[in-house]
């Protein structure tokens, strides 16, 4: 599943890094990294945590991709 | 489109042309279904394959965690496009509305979105830059190339330029435990986007992680082998370093080269455009179905006296995506400004840096809250007795306030009395090497005397 956060708004919280810490990695005491192509079976806890996420910041792939441009190789 | 009729055509059967399919391009591609435009799309790109995002190419990907294939970005809806990718765009044709392609196609509109981008500013020697060992990174490529050459464990990279990119490039290579050179002609790291006073402090977090950090010098030469592959670099103090792997981190090029010939304002800082998006020309007149986004856009900024600003800023291309789409399917009376403030944020050395505002509008800077020694504060920029900006360490959580303060042109330095103020707060000149103030040089020249002959052509610079 696809994964972006919004870095501008995160402000460290970490609730993402407790709810699904296979996707999301405090690095130090505020900086996220996350992981943008988490595994499909952890779907369930990324979701919780961008859920849980007091500024919204983390956008989940709503299409899973339907509408990739793959027909579209340099045509 | 001056009548609510022909919108409503526009809307239902237009032709848009999206040129470059990155966070801007898709953004907008997005929003303007969610507008509801139902004409056909398209969108073009010179890389291949789906958009993805770019922040985490020099982070996760280059630590080994994230493949470089995997940061395609997520989809808010389908967006419906015919995809012209792998060929970049070569010219636009505004008298017959066609954006020409480099393999020789044309591919008309009735409005077209630029959002082209930016490249990565190569190493000046084309022999050097070939070398093996020599990287850049902007694309997904260019990171994979990188973290392959950090996974084989060379004995030291050599990074040219103390920008955030480069810095962040540092930052990895220590965390992989990798010895990093990193060479700045600049004082200090990050001084060109933030003064001295955090580039002080940027330079004690870098070899308080253990990076050789050399400021005030130029790298001459790259110096390789027999076989082509990168052994040495020259300094212009007469040192050398001895290095596999170099990064050229010198910044970016604006992709505006393919609008040489096209009559807009486009150029080295980019392409100029109001704060509804749309291009000027070269006349500086307002263009009707030519709109840019992203990092190659160059708005003006009322706030900061309305002086055309064009930001590397992920934050900054997505919303102006998204005015930018509004604006093209809607009558002059229901245009959005793009307004927003600049928001930036770069992770290093396990610091999470971020700036609100435009940190080299200032001529004072002020710690405001928290230590600099523990590497935990604000400091707010002021410009003539206003806030301007504030940059963070580790104290994200404040920005939202100094926002605030930016956004109501708040006395500087800031009055209300915030938590956890150090101990001495008085401000300092802000420091900035080089011309001060966003100053640009002249890149047209006027002719003509009468106000129905005066007109500006272009007098490209080399830089």
């Amino acid at each position: 599943m696809r994964v972006v956060v919004d870095l501008s708004r995160c402000e460290g919280y970490a609730q993402c890094a407790f709810l699904a810490p296979d996707a999301f990695r405090m690095h130090g005491e505020e900086a996220l990294m996350y992981d943008p192509n988490p595994d499909d079976a952890r779907r369930d806890q990324v979701l919780r945590a961008a859920a849980a996420c007091p500024v919204q910041a983390i956008l989940v792939d709503l299409l899973e991709g339907r509408d990739a441009p793959a027909e579209a190789q340099s045509s | 489109m001056t009548s609510a009729d022909n919108l409503q055509a526009f809307k239902r059967a237009g032709r848009i042309v999206v040129v470059g399919a990155s966070l801007a391009g898709l953004r907008a591609a997005e929003a303007l279904r969610g507008e509801g435009f139902t004409g056909s799309l398209t969108m073009i790109g010179d890389e291949l394959g789906e958009p993805y995002d770019r922040p985490p190419l020099s982070k996760q990907v280059l630590t080994g965690w994230v493949p470089a294939d995997n940061t395609k970005l997520p989809r808010r809806r389908d967006v419906d496009a015919e995809w012209l990718l792998g060929v970049p765009a070569s010219g636009l044709d505004l008298a017959n509305n066609h954006v020409r392609l480099a393999d020789g196609r044309e591919v008309p509109f009735d409005r077209v979105l630029i959002s082209t981008g930016v490249r990565a500013r190569p190493w000046f020697v084309e022999s050097e830059a070939a070398l093996d060992g020599v990287f850049v990174v902007r694309t997904r490529e260019h990171a994979e190339a990188l973290q392959r050459a950090l996974a084989a464990g060379p004995s030291r990279v050599l990074v040219i330029g103390a920008g955030f990119t480069g810095s962040e490039i540092a930052s990895v290579c220590r965390e992989r435990d990798i010895p990093v050179t990193v060479a700045e002609l600049a004082p200090a790291p990050l001084v060109g986007a933030l003064g001295a006073m955090i580039g002080d402090v940027a330079a004690d977090v870098q070899r308080a992680h253990g990076v050789d950090l050399r400021c005030g010098v130029k790298v001459t030469q790259l110096e390789g082998d027999a076989q082509g592959r990168l052994r040495r670099a020259h300094f212009d103090d007469g040192t050398t370093v001895d290095a596999d792997v170099a990064v050229v981190a010198l910044g970016g090029i604006r992709n505006t080269d393919w609008l040489r010939d096209s009559g807009l304002a486009a150029g080295v800082w980019g392409i100029a455009c109001d704060t509804g998006c749309r291009a000027l020309d070269l006349n500086g007149l307002v263009t009707d179905d030519v709109f840019v986004a992203g990092d190659v856009a160059r708005c003006p900024n009322p706030i900061y006296e309305y002086r055309l600003i064009s930001l590397e800023h992920w934050a900054n291309a997505v919303e102006q995506a998204e005015v930018a789409a509004h604006n093209m399917v809607s009558g002059q009376a229901d245009r959005w400004p793009h307004l927003t403030l600049p928001l930036f944020w770069s992770i290093q050395f396990g610091i999470n840096i971020k700036s609100v505002g435009v940190p080299t509008f200032a001529d004072e800077v002020v710690v405001t809250q928290g230590s600099v020694p523990d590497h935990r504060f604000v400091a707010a920029y002021g410009y003539r007795g206003r806030v301007t900006a504030a940059v963070s360490f580790n104290n994200a959580k404040w920005l939202d306030h100094y926002r605030r303060l930016i956004e109501t042109a708040a006395p500087f330095p800031p009055p209300c009395p915030t938590p956890d103020q150090p101990a001495d707060t008085k401000p300092v000149p802000v420091d900035f090497p080089g011309p001060a103030l966003l100053a640009q040089g002249a890149t047209v020249v006027v002719t003509g005397h009468d106000p129905s002959e005066r007109r500006v052509t272009a007098a490209y610079q080399h830089r």
